[in-house]
C-alpha cells in the first residue's frame, strides 16, 4: 500500500510538476517544431532564479519575479536561436547543451552575494504561501503539506491552462506550420513561410512554458539550486516526452506523471524486497543501498524496451512512424 | 510574422468559371502555344538574347563552389507567359542557377530581377511571396501532414499563420474554408481528390510530383519553376503531367523547368535555354536548338533527332532508365560529365 502511495505521491509532486512543463516546453521545441534543444534545464533554470533573486535579494513583489523570470528565459530563447537557428538542427543542440552546463556553473560560482554558490536562492517564497486560500489543516493530508498542496493546485491548474493554450495553437494554421518545418524546412520556405521565423517563436515559447516550470519548482522545494538543473534534468524530461508521445498535447503530461510514478514504484518494492534481515533479493547482488541507481538503470532498460516496440510513445501515431521507414 | 495579407493579383484558374475538369491534362494547347509562339518570333536565337516582355532578368550571375564554377550566366531573361525549358548535362549548373534565382543558394556575384524587382540577397520566402515558386528534383512533400494538409499550407497571407491570431480560431476560420475550397479544386484538377485524407507520404513518387506542383499552385504564383517535373515518373503519368504544365500557360502563368526528357522538351516548351559547365551556350525556339551545333556537341549527341519508331519507345520504357533523353544510349553514348 505504501509502495502505490509513494508512487503517486512523486508523480503529481510539486517536483514532478517542473519536469511536467519542461517536457511540454520540449514538446513544443522537438516534438512540434523538430529543434534539438538539449539545454531546457538552463531556461527552467534562468527563469526560477530571475525569479527567486527578485524577491530575495531585491524584494520585489513575486508577480514582478516571475516577469522577470518569463522575460529572461525569452531573452536566452533570443541569445541562442539568432546565431544557430539559421544553421542545420545540429548546431542549436550543441550551443544548447553547452549554455546549460555554462548556466548551471554561473549560478554555482559566480555572483555569490545573489545565487549563494550551491546553497542557492531561497526566501522568495512568503509571497506566494501568503495567498494561499486553502483551509489551515495541521500535518500532512494525502502525504502533502498545506503548501504543497498550493503548489500543486496553482501548478496543475497551469498545466491544464498550457495544454488548452497548445491544443488551440496546434491546430492552427501556425501550428500546420510549425509540424511542416518538421519534417522539411526546405519545402516551407518554398512556399513563402519565414521559417527563421516561426523557429525562433517556437523556441521562445518552450523556453517559456520551460521557465514556468522552474517557478513551480522553485515555489515547491522554497529553494532555488544550481545543481537541480544539471543535464540530467534535460534528458528525464526528454525521456517523458518520448514516453509520452511527441507531438501530442497529453504526451508529455502522461509521460513525466508515469515516469516518476513508476521510478518511484519500483523503487520502493526494490527496498522492501532487499531490506530486513532475511532480504529476496541477495544482498550480494543488490543491497538496500543501491536501490536509487538500481531504479535508473532498469528505467534506461525500460526505455530502450519503449524504443523497440512502441517508439512512437504511448499517445504516439503509428503510423506516423512507420512513415519514416518508407 | 507572414501575416500580411496581400493576396497576389495573379490570374489564376480559380478566380473564374475555368475550374474543373476544363483544365484537364487533354486540354487543347494551340492558342497559348501560338500566342507563346508569336511573341517569340522576333527572338534572335542568341544565347542572351533580349526579350519582348522579359519576367525574369538575370545579369553576371557566379557561384562558384571552391575552385569550381558552378554557375556563370551573362545574360538570361524568360518571356512572361511561356514554358522556358532549362536544358544541358548534368552538373551544367542548371539547379545550382534555379537555386540562385530562388534564393536558396546565394550568388558570389551578379543581380536579377522578378517583375522589375531585384532579388539579389532576398530570403528565399520573400521570393515566394512575390510569386515565383520553385519545386524540388527530389520532392519535398510533408509526409506526416496529409495530402489537404500540403495544399492548405501552401497558401499565402494566411492570417491563421500569425502566432498571436493561431489560438483564435474566429478570426482565421472562414480564410481556411476558403483556402480548402481552392485546395479541394487544385486537387481535383491534379486527380487527387481521393487522396485527400491520406498522409502524404503514403503516395506513389507520381502522386508526390502531383502534389507538389499543386501546392505550389495555391501560392498562386505568376512564375513556376519546376526542377526534372519527369524524373521518375511512370509514361503515363507523365502524359498527365505534360498536360497540366501546359494548362499552367493557359491560366496566365509563366514556366520554367529543367529537364533532361528531350520529348518532353520539344512538346512543351516554347523556348530553349541550353546550359553546360556554368554558361548559357545557347538560346532559341525547340526546333532551332535541336539543331544547333554546339547544342549537339555538349549535350544532345548526334543522333538525337532521329525519330523514334513506336517500338523503340516501347523498348525504351522498358530498359531505360530515366533522365536519359533520347533513350538509345545503348548504341549511341551521351557526351556527359558523371
Amino acid at each position: 500500500m505504501d509502495i502505490i502511495s509513494s508512487a503517486l505521491h512523486d508523480a503529481f509532486s510539486p517536483f514532478a510538476l517542473s519536469f511536467v512543463l519542461a517536457a511540454i516546453g520540449l514538446n513544443v521545441h522537438f516534438g512540434y517544431t523538430g529543434l534539438l534543444n538539449f539545454g531546457q534545464a538552463a531556461f527552467c533554470a534562468v527563469g526560477a532564479y530571475a525569479m527567486g533573486v527578485s524577491v530575495a535579494s531585491f524584494d520585489l513583489p513575486l508577480i514582478v519575479g516571475i516577469f522577470f523570470g518569463l522575460v529572461a528565459s525569452a531573452l536566452l530563447a533570443l541569445v541562442l536561436g539568432v546565431p544557430t537557428l539559421r544553421l542545420r538542427a545540429d548546431y542549436l543542440a550543441i550551443a544548447t547543451i553547452a549554455a546549460a552546463e555554462i548556466a548551471r556553473l554561473v549560478f554555482s560560482t559566480s555572483f555569490k552575494e545573489y545565487f549563494n554558490a550551491r546553497d542557492g536562492v531561497s526566501g522568495f517564497t512568503r509571497g506566494f504561501r501568503d495567498i494561499n486560500p486553502l483551509p489551515d489543516f495541521n500535518g500532512q493530508f494525502l502525504t502533502f503539506s498545506r503548501n504543497d498542496w498550493w503548489v500543486m493546485t496553482v501548478g496543475w491548474v497551469l498545466v491544464a491552462l498550457t495544454c488548452i493554450f497548445l491544443w488551440l495553437l496546434m491546430r492552427s494554421p501556425w501550428g500546420r506550420v510549425l509540424r511542416s518545418i518538421r519534417e522539411d524546412e526546405e519545402a516551407v520556405r518554398s512556399l513563402g513561410k519565414n521559417v527563421y521565423s516561426y523557429k525562433m517563436q517556437a523556441l521562445v515559447l518552450g523556453g517559456v512554458i520551460g521557465a514556468f516550470g522552474g517557478f513551480i519548482g522553485g515555489l515547491g522545494l522554497a529553494s532555488v539550486q544550481p545543481d537541480s538543473f544539471n543535464t540530467d534534468f534535460t534528458f528525464i524530461a526528454f525521456t517523458m516526452l518520448i514516453l509520452g508521445g511527441a507531438a501530442r498535447i497529453l504526451g508529455p503530461v502522461v509521460g513525466a506523471v508515469l515516469f516518476w510514478g513508476v521510478l518511484s514504484g519500483v523503487g520502493s518494492t526494490l527496498a522492501r524486497l532487499s531490506s530486513g534481515d532475511n532480504p529476496i533479493i541477495p544482498p550480494d547482488l543488490m543491497g538496500s543501498d543501491q536501490v536509487s541507481n538500481v531504479r535508473f538503470m532498469l528505467a534506461g532498460l525500460a526505455l530502450m524496451l519503449l524504443m523497440i516496440y512502441r517508439p512512437q510513445g504511448i499517445f504516439g501515431d503509428r503510423k506516423e512512424i512507420a512513415l519514416d521507414a518508407r | 510574422m507572414p501575416a500580411d495579407a496581400t493576396p497576389n493579383p495573379t490570374p489564376t484558374p480559380e478566380a473564374g468559371p475555368t475550374t474543373g475538369p476544363t483544365t484537364g491534362p487533354t486540354t487543347g494547347t494551340t492558342t497559348g502555344h501560338a500566342a507563346a509562339a508569336a511573341a517569340l518570333a522576333q527572338v534572335p536565337s542568341e544565347p542572351g538574347a533580349a526579350k519582348p516582355d522579359p519576367i525574369v532578368i538575370a545579369d553576371n550571375v557566379k557561384r562558384s563552389f571552391g575552385g569550381l564554377t558552378a554557375v556563370d550566366v551573362e545574360h538570361v531573361e524568360i518571356q512572361r507567359g511561356v514554358i522556358t525549358a532549362l536544358i544541358g548535362p548534368n552538373g551544367a549548373g542548371k539547379t545550382t542557377f534555379f537555386n540562385l534565382l530562388t534564393g536558396f543558394d546565394q550568388p558570389d556575384s551578379g543581380d536579377w530581377s522578378f517583375n522589375g524587382t531585384s532579388l539579389r540577397k532576398k530570403a528565399s520566402h520573400k521570393v515566394a511571396r512575390l510569386g515565383m515558386v520553385r519545386t524540388f528534383q527530389l520532392t519535398k512533400v510533408l509526409s506526416k501532414l496529409t495530402v489537404l494538409e500540403n495544399m492548405r499550407l501552401g497558401a499565402t497571407g494566411q492570417r491563421g499563420e500569425s502566432f498571436w491570431a493561431a489560438p483564435l480560431k474566429f478570426l482565421w476560420g472562414g480564410q481556411e474554408d476558403e483556402n480548402t475550397v481552392r485546395a479541394r479544386e487544385l486537387l481535383a484538377r491534379f486527380k487527387l481528390d481521393g487522396k485527400e485524407k491520406d498522409f502524404a507520404g503514403s503516395l506513389s513518387g507520381g502522386q508526390r510530383k502531383l502534389l507538389e506542383m499543386a501546392r505550389a499552385l495555391m501560392v498562386r504564383p505568376e512564375l513556376v519553376m519546376l526542377d526534372e517535373p519527369m524524373a521518375g515518373v511512370n509514361p503515363a503519368l507523365k502524359q498527365s503531367l505534360l498536360g497540366h504544365v501546359k494548362s499552367l500557360r493557359e491560366d496566365g502563368m509563366t514556366v520554367l523547368f529543367v529537364e533532361h526528357d528531350m520529348d518532353m522538351v520539344r512538346d512543351i516548351s516554347d523556348w530553349v535555354i541550353v546550359m553546360a559547365q556554368g554558361k548559357v551556350i545557347a538560346e532559341g525556339t525547340p526546333d532551332s536548338i535541336m539543331a544547333d551545333e554546339r547544342v549537339i556537341d555538349a549535350y544532345l549527341g548526334a543522333h538525337h533527332d532521329v525519330d523514334i519508331t513506336e517500338m523503340e519507345r516501347e523498348i525504351e520504357q522498358e530498359h531505360l532508365e530515366y533522365g536519359d533523353p533520347m533513350g538509345d544510349s545503348a548504341h549511341q553514348p551521351r557526351e556527359e560529365e558523371k
